[in-house]
């Protein structure tokens, strides 16, 4: 076993744990404001300090983690939903016209600055988590239909589909049957990174006001919140980039880790 | 068969550098394999003329793509401005104006013009150079456009230079101790560099070197007319904040590019005729590996062009991607309309500018050629 995924594992085991148990139990309650108890420092009561509402940091933390784990879940849902299904299509059809389009499509995708593109959508529609994560979610298409693509293409060249094939099965389930099964191991280390991204892209988005509005708690506006109380009150702006770092961090050495351990032929490649 | 040979130990080192782009969700794969097979047509032993001729065609296919490109881009910003809610003109003139003062702003703004028409007047303005006129502050587009360029072109590339400054020497460092602690350590560095979101180290430089040091000033651009020291003192901290993760990225692609040269045989060749493992690094192995890094420079480029646009806003920079936020709140639809296009333009020609010099300068092609 390798140290980075273990360390990944539980980095991520941590965070996905802290947002469930804010659903029975936090140390307080998160919305509750206690003005006389504002902008504490780390102490006994308040762990991790409190925040320019007196609001108790830790607990703002555990909630705010449920955010970052929907917007950057359903927003690889979206990518994969979408994008292994086009990337499956294309390379069932490859070489011809809609291989061409799709593939061309997903450049296209590709060469948007993200980052504008997802302030634009999230400004012209409003902000809010949804348009958040529909902006995130757009540009993990491409990410998920470029890779299906690629390992499904060199699969159709294996002699377990030819048989398939010659056993009269329609491409479209060689795709879902065959060809999908294969490339699973592929997609999860992908998931795993893009859902890091996705958090990193949530928190910038709430950041600059465009993602989960008041009073949803989000890591993101917790910094928008600190940045003017930062030469005062410095724990409101550490604890939560402390949060997204860790997370963002377990995340990409669990997707590492999950790498090297599901692709062995990798792990001699790149040693 | 010594071509193939050579394509596909180019085209092998190129997926592990591109592999490991790809995760950070940079990659021009495709472009790549475009380039990718006009190197193996341009082995496939042709004569001189061909290999002209072959360029011509990657050059005109790309420039085809380019131009398909840039007119879905336009389609798509110009709909999604369009479905935007609130219309300008009474967003100007606040809830109790009168209809006919409505009307009449309407027309000035061209606004009652069939949505076709807009299209295209906006499509063909923006390519004589006029990109319209700013709804609010009734400017030029393509005024505030260049007044705002001289803060954003010099922060992509002053946070360029840093990046490159940083990510060469700790690319090069891990990958000539691989595997012993100094790689170990450069490589959790590049883990934790990713992982840190550029805004909130934005405000920790704050923290740290204005607030506490008073080295810096915590936000806000002097201008270039106060001299050009003072300029880039005002630019250091942002251009940090943002070179901060592309470092990491470029540091792991440096690294994995020297240590594909590295296991290759005329490496090998190079440590046989006598030379020292550091001699062979410098003089044979750092050129070889060079192809693959300055294609991800490239890239970032274009990223750190459009990327500027969250640490534009944590130090109240005057720059393109404030304009944006700016125009967005005051639903100056016209500038965030041209200067989204103008950033898309932007990403879409470095990228174009990276492929077609990468299939030129390729020594691969040349020595065919």
């Amino acid at each position: 076993m390798n140290r980075s995924l273990i360390l990944g594992c539980l980095l991520s085991a941590l965070f996905i744990l802290a947002a469930l148990v804010s659903f029975v139990w936090t140390p307080f309650d998160a919305e509750a404001l206690n003005i006389p108890a504002r902008l504490k420092g780390p102490n006994n009561t308040n762990l991790l300090g409190t925040d320019h509402f007196g609001r108790d940091i830790l607990s703002l933390l555990m909630v705010g983690a449920r955010t970052s784990i929907a917007v950057a879940l359903v927003a690889v849902g979206i990518g994969m939903g979408l994008g292994v299904p086009l990337g499956l299509w294309a390379a069932a059809r490859r070489g011809s016209l809609i291989d061409e389009v799709i593939m061309r499509g997903n450049d296209l995708v590709f060469a948007f600055p993200s980052l504008v593109i997802a302030i634009l959508i999230t400004a012209v529609f409003g902000a809010g988590a949804i348009n958040a994560i529909i902006a995130i979610g757009i540009f993990n298409i491409p990410v998920f239909a470029r890779i299906t693509r690629g390992a499904a293409l060199s699969l159709w060249e294996r002699e377990f589909i030819l048989a398939a094939r010659v056993a009269g099965k329609s491409a479209a389930r060689i795709s879902f049957e065959h060809i999908l099964p294969n490339v699973t191991n592929l997609l999860i280390v992908q998931g795993t990174i893009q859902f890091s991204l996705g958090i990193l892209a949530e928190a910038g988005l709430s950041y600059v006001g465009l993602g989960a509005q008041p009073p949803t708690p989000s890591w993101g506006r917790m910094l928008a919140d600190a940045q003017t109380m930062v030469s005062i009150a410095p724990h409101m702006a550490l604890m939560p980039g402390f949060a997204i770092i860790l997370t963002v961090l377990g995340l990409n050495l669990m997707g590492d880790g999950l790498r090297d351990l599901l692709d062995p032929r990798l792990r001699r490649m790149r040693t | 068969m010594l071509a193939s040979l050579m394509t596909q130990q180019a085209s092998h080192r190129l997926r592990s550098v591109f592999f490991e782009n790809f995760i950070w969700n940079q990659s021009p794969y495709t472009s790549v394999q475009d380039a990718l097979f006009t190197c193996e047509m341009a082995l496939d032993h042709r004569p001189k003329s061909a290999y002209a001729l072959l360029m011509l065609r990657y050059t005109l296919k790309r420039l085809l793509s380019l131009v398909i490109s840039l007119a879905v881009a336009s389609v798509v910003i110009f709909t999604v401005i369009e479905v935007a809610p609130g219309d300008p003109a009474s967003f100007m003139l606040g809830m109790n104006a009168q209809p006919e003062t409505l009307a009449a702003l309407r027309t000035e703004l061209g606004l009652d013009t069939s949505k076709p028409e807009r299209y295209f007047s906006w499509v063909a303005g923006m390519l004589s150079g006029d990109f319209g006129t700013s709804y609010t502050y009734r400017t030029p587009v393509a005024d505030m456009v260049q007044q705002r360029m001289w803060v954003s072109l010099p922060l992509a590339l002053y946070a360029l230079t840093l990046s490159t400054l940083i990510a060469f020497p700790a690319g090069i460092y891990a990958a000539s101790r691989r595997g012993r602690a100094g790689d170990v350590g450069v490589m959790g560095a590049t883990q934790l560099g990713v992982a840190i979101p550029n805004f909130w180290f934005a405000m920790m430089l704050v923290l740290l070197f204005s607030i506490k040091l008073r080295w810096f000033a915590a936000g806000g651009f002097v201008g270039w007319d106060k001299g050009l020291f003072a300029g880039l003192h005002s630019l250091t901290l942002p251009a940090i904040a943002l070179a901060l993760p592309q470092a990491a990225i470029l540091a792991r692609v440096m690294r994995s590019a020297l240590l594909d040269v590295l296991g290759e045989d005329f490496m090998r060749t190079a440590r046989a005729k006598g030379l020292t493992a550091r001699q062979a690094l410098w003089r044979h192995g750092l050129r070889n590996a060079m192809i693959p890094v300055l294609t991800i420079i490239g890239l970032q480029f274009s990223f750190l062009l459009a990327g500027g646009i969250i640490i534009e806003q944590v130090f109240y920079l005057p720059g393109l991607g404030r304009l944006i936020f700016q125009s967005i709140s005051a639903r100056d639809l016209i500038v965030v309309e041209s200067v989204t296009m103008l950033l898309v333009f932007a990403v879409i020609f470095v990228n174009f500018t990276v492929d077609l010099a990468y299939a030129a300068v390729d020594p691969r092609l040349r020595a065919r050629a």
